[in-house]
């Protein structure tokens, strides 16, 4: 027993050093695996609030290329509304419109990050927003990740450029569907796997989601096809899409929950 | 001994703060960022317990990590420095450390420069390992080291410049 305490006490420097390396590999490895619990993590009300109070400041700088997006949001959006033959007048109401299956909250990206290999993003909404793990986030061009730790005023996104990520998404043309992945290298562009080689891809193809999970709906874009070959196999298509959307330069999403996941999951599990 | 305190707890505060806040957002090249928050470890008082100064650099590398989002990654490589640098302090001023006389403030700047170059390269090399976890990206792992590396030299010197005027 003595011969114990005085070997830990002769080798406390290397048994604290071993004890502290050891705890930080177990975050790492925990943070290299899609949604294990992290214990630290940016949305909390230190790092979050930091975020925030620097953004308040940081965004006037974003504010000339963020109106410009936002316009051609609502100018695309103008042209959907004044083009569809839906009459405003008329005082029909249409029940199978209640119970809309999606809803949409706005948020601000208040962390952007696309240098590292498990890219993470923060943003200024929480679970006082109703905000829950898993639900999607969208900018007004396309798809920027899904939701994963959330705290009271804050949430971190799982960015699509994070190795660990895969969201289903299909070709626009026809329903050939595949896994979105990204190499951990160009913030311009991802992957589509597991596609097969029967479907028809020429470059300049739109890629979107496929609505094959309970988080985002169909129809929402990704990307175009950059330029593909076929896998080791010569299976299935690997193909390489750059972005609709600017990672680098992100204000503005909208986070996307459908109501009726529980029920999707219920039956999925039975 | 309390004035020591004081000022360190405010080096450790105002290095995480440029950390995340400026440093962080350079991505010169797209992906090269330096990690000036190491001149903490570095520059950590000699005479003070070993303990000390590993558990310390423990919770610099965790607060990183927590605004980084980055699992353990600088915890990890903190902990490495804090925990190599008696040797490499030995290594790189011989003697003078020998006999506990070292002071940073009064140190010449040939040998500080040969400190701050391994004790960087050291701590990248862990970080980046753990960053990209795999054995067939050793190239780039290496390739970000350097770039990174020398970026963190060349800031951390100019930081130590202009900071040890004040303390002179």
């Amino acid at each position: 027993m003595q011969q114990i305490i005085n070997f830990i006490i002769r080798n406390k420097n290397f048994l604290l050093f071993l004890l502290l390396f050891l705890l930080a590999l177990v975050f790492t490895i925990q943070s290299h695996s899609y949604h294990k619990s992290k214990f630290v993590n940016s949305a909390n009300f230190v790092s979050g609030g930091v975020y925030n109070s620097v953004n308040n400041i940081s965004e006037y700088l974003h504010l000339k290329s963020q109106n410009q997006l936002l316009t051609e949001e609502n100018n695309r959006l103008r042209n959907l509304l004044f083009n569809s033959n839906v009459n405003a007048d008329s005082t029909f109401i249409d029940t199978t419109k209640f119970g809309l299956a999606y809803k949409f909250y706005s948020a601000s990206i208040i962390k952007n990050s696309y240098t590292t290999k498990d890219n993470i993003l923060l943003i200024n909404k929480g679970e006082k927003d109703s905000i829950k793990q898993d639900y999607g986030v969208i900018s007004s061009k396309g798809v920027i990740g899904i939701i994963d730790k959330t705290s009271n005023r804050f949430a971190t996104v799982i960015s699509i450029l994070n190795t660990t990520n895969k969201i289903s998404a299909q070709l626009k043309k026809s329903n050939h569907f595949g896994t979105l992945t990204w190499n951990g290298q160009n913030p311009a562009t991802v992957q589509l796997i597991d596609i097969p080689v029967n479907a028809k891809v020429t470059v300049g193809d739109t890629i979107i989601t496929s609505g094959r999970s309970s988080i985002f709906p169909k129809n929402i874009g990704i990307g175009v096809v950059k330029d593909f070959e076929k896998d080791v196999a010569e299976n299935f298509y690997e193909i390489n899409i750059s972005l609709f959307n600017d990672m680098t330069n992100l204000e503005h999403v909208y986070i996307i929950e459908n109501v009726h996941k529980q029920e999707i999951n219920n039956l999925l599990d039975e | 001994m309390n004035s020591s305190l004081i000022l360190n707890i405010s080096r450790f505060i105002m290095l995480v703060l440029a950390q995340v806040i400026i440093f962080n957002n350079v991505n010169f090249y797209g992906y090269i960022n330096p990690y000036i928050y190491i001149l903490f470890i570095a520059f950590f008082p000699v005479r003070d317990n070993r303990l000390t100064l590993i558990f310390v650099s423990f919770l610099i590398g965790l607060t990183i990590d927590m605004f980084l989002d980055s699992g353990g990654m600088h915890a990890a490589a903190s902990v490495f420095i804090a925990y190599m640098r008696p040797l490499l302090l030995r290594w790189s001023f011989g003697t003078l450390y020998e006999h506990q006389t070292i002071r940073f403030t009064t140190i010449d700047f040939g040998p500080k420069i040969s400190y701050l170059i391994l004790l960087t390269f050291a701590h990248h090399l862990v970080l980046f390992t753990l960053e990209f976890f795999s054995i067939s990206k050793t190239i780039l792992i290496l390739q970000k080291t350097l770039f990174c590396g020398i970026f963190t030299v060349i800031l951390s010197i100019i930081l130590s410049i202009i900071f040890s005027r004040k303390t002179k």
